[in-house]
């Protein structure tokens, strides 16, 4: 679908440094200045799909909106597609695509009006708007409801609608804000096969989520973000190796599960452990295999009842409890 | 030119989609019309006029600056809903020109409230109103710059308060003072010494003047160059302002 296809090796299609937002905003009388974005360095080579991993308020919206042009940064710099963002904001224009987490079509306009009109604000000639409206339309398995007002669709179908609005003048780059958020499991599936079709078209992907799954499976890079900082940054697989051991997993009761935690938490073989909301505990050790007999050992001898012992591999989850003490999934 | 062509996109969208909405052309036809068909009839009596089309030189061009004040301030409330939608923000990640944004939408609004115009003027016309086409056509540019106006101002507060919460008690009391210092309804000609000098501060009064004026066939009238300058000059104003407000809006 790109004009200009393979990409050389290493190019870098996102470069920033230092960028930094803060907005202020009032609580009766009080100002309050919130640091949303704190200094953020990224490099985003061409042709992947970078994720940008992190809990509600990180700053992930913040930093694509800013990369997008539409809020100025408070200070940094950027690079996108070759273009400087504040020298050149109308020319990142033209070589990006984005596409808000709150979506942005409207309801009583039918998915090919919204594209054909996209399309055309990009300069485009009218029969090339149709044409690639068409397409799009074809590509996004949205041809049957095409002429349909856009509020009769469903959220998944919603959802398609505005990556095609985002992608149909061929950015070089498309930022996707949270693209799978309220889809069912099918229609995420889904939604990965088109974001890796436009990978494969050679468009560079930088989408943002807070599913695991999602950063593990889907993204060839991720930085994790916390508090408008970059905490960590890699492909999946190196993020994960970099936590040396593994991962015991006990279920306990909800009541036992603080006793069990003095009792473990001293064990010289336990590096760091974490409590789980629905009751039990994740015990980071050096070697599963001969850790997990001497857990057995020491829960059953204080009299407490264990139901369930796993071994896991490091998650992404679990390099978010390194960097940050805390977990993705509480935050 | 860019500028032109940005701004015949957004205008064609924006034209559309209020013509799909049969309630809104409905009742952007028949509010005038009752106007014209149920207040007017009261106005002979009111205003001590010789003929119902005396009656008539004096009210319409009244209801017409009415028309264009109102139906210009409340547009805000549908960018809010756009705003809302996401579908400005959607705009503003393109290259598309800022102006255009608004100018589109602006100009949507003059050519509506300009069809309403039409609509009262030919119905007035069975009601023995006579009128020279020059002066009428002078008279609705003055019609087109207000709706200009205040379509504008409107678009550009929606934009900084982004809640219809604060819109319309915001709109109304801009409304208010405007419409009954304008002389709209009645003439100022029945106003106290200082009402009317509280009056001529306001630009929408010279504007009904010059309007009422050029219906009146008075061309010649100071009022109506002076009115057409005044109202021109708050409508670039506007229009300037207001496209910043695109440029720069946050969420
Ligand atoms: N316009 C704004 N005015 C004031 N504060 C804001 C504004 N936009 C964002 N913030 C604040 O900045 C912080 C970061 O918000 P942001 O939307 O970037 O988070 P996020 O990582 O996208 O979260 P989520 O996963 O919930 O979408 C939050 O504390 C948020 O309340
Ligand atoms: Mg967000």
């Amino acid at each position: 679908m790109m004009a200009d296809g393979g990409h050389e090796r290493g190019e870098v299609m996102i470069e920033t440094r230092g960028l930094r937002k803060s907005f202020r905003s009032r609580a009766g009388r009080e100002t309050k200045t919130v640091d949303a974005v704190r200094g953020v360095d990224l490099d985003v080579a061409a042709g992947e799909i970078f994720g940008f991993l992190g809990p509600n308020g990180a700053g992930k919206t913040t930093t694509l909106r800013m990369l997008a042009t539409l809020i100025e940064p408070d200070g940094g710099q950027a690079t996108i597609a070759g273009a400087d963002l504040r020298k050149d904001p109308g020319e990142v224009r033209r070589r990006i695509g984005y596409v808000a987490q709150g979506g942005s079509t409207w309801d009583e306009s039918t998915a090919r009006e919204e594209l054909v009109l996209q399309a055309r604000l990009y300069g485009i000639s009218k029969t090339e708007a149709q044409r690639r409206a068409t397409r799009a339309l074809a590509a996004f398995q949205l041809t049957e409801f095409a002429d349909r007002k856009c509020k009769t669709y469903s959220g998944g179908q919603r959802r398609r609608v505005e990556i095609a609005l985002g992608i149909i003048h061929e950015p070089k780059i498309v930022f996707l804000d949270e693209p799978t958020t309220g889809l069912d499991p099918q229609s995420r599936a889904h939604m990965w096969d088109e974001i890796r079709r436009l990978r494969a078209d050679g468009m560079t992907v930088f989408i943002t989520t807070h599913y695991l799954d999602e950063a593990d499976a889907l993204c060839d890079r991720i930085a994790i973000m916390d508090h408008g900082e970059v905490v960590a940054e890699g492909t999946p697989t190196d993020l994960k190796r970099e936590i040396s051991g593994d991962v015991v997993q006990v279920g306990l009761d909800v009541a036992t599960t603080g006793e069990a935690e003095k009792l473990l938490a001293a064990e010289e073989y336990v590096s760091r452990l974490e409590t789980l909301e629905e009751g039990g505990l994740r015990l980071f050790v050096d070697e599963g295999a001969t850790a997990i007999p001497r857990i057995l050992r020491r829960v059953d001898g204080a009299g407490l009842e264990l139901r369930s012992i796993e071994l896991h591999r490091p998650s992404l989850d679990d390099v978010f409890l390194t960097k940050t003490g805390r977990s993705l999934r509480e935050s | 030119m860019k500028l032109a062509r940005d701004t015949w996109l957004i205008f064609q969208r924006q034209l559309h989609l209020l013509l799909r909405n049969p309630v809104w052309v409905f009742v952007g036809v028949f509010q005038p019309v009752m106007y014209l068909l149920l207040f007017a009839p009261l106005l002979k009596p009111a205003l001590n006029a010789p003929t119902q089309a005396e009656a008539y030189k004096i009210f319409v061009p009244g209801l017409l600056v009415l028309l264009a004040i109102f139906g210009g301030l409340f547009q805000g409330f549908g960018l809010i809903a756009e705003l809302r939608a996401g579908v400005i923000e959607r705009s503003r990640v393109t290259p598309v020109s800022r102006l255009a944004l608004l100018l589109g939408r602006s100009l949507r609004d003059v050519v509506s409230l300009l069809v309403q115009a039409v609509i009262i003027t030919l119905l007035a016309l069975l009601f023995d109103l006579r009128v020279f086409i020059g002066d009428l056509l002078l008279a609705y540019l003055m019609l087109a710059l207000i709706a200009l106006m205040t379509s504008a101002v409107s678009y550009g507060v929606a934009l900084k308060v982004k809640s219809e919460d604060a819109l319309a008690p915001l709109m109304n009391t801009v409304a208010q003072p405007v419409l009954l210092l304008s002389g709209i309804l009645l003439p100022l000609a029945f106003a106290p010494g200082w009402l009317q000098g509280i009056a001529r501060w306001n630009p929408f009064s010279w504007a009904v003047d010059g309007t009422r004026a050029l219906f009146a066939g008075d061309i010649s009238n100071d009022r109506v160059w002076q009115g057409l300058t005044i109202i021109a000059v708050l409508a670039a104003a506007g229009v300037y302002w207001a496209a910043r407000q695109f440029a720069r809006s946050v969420r």
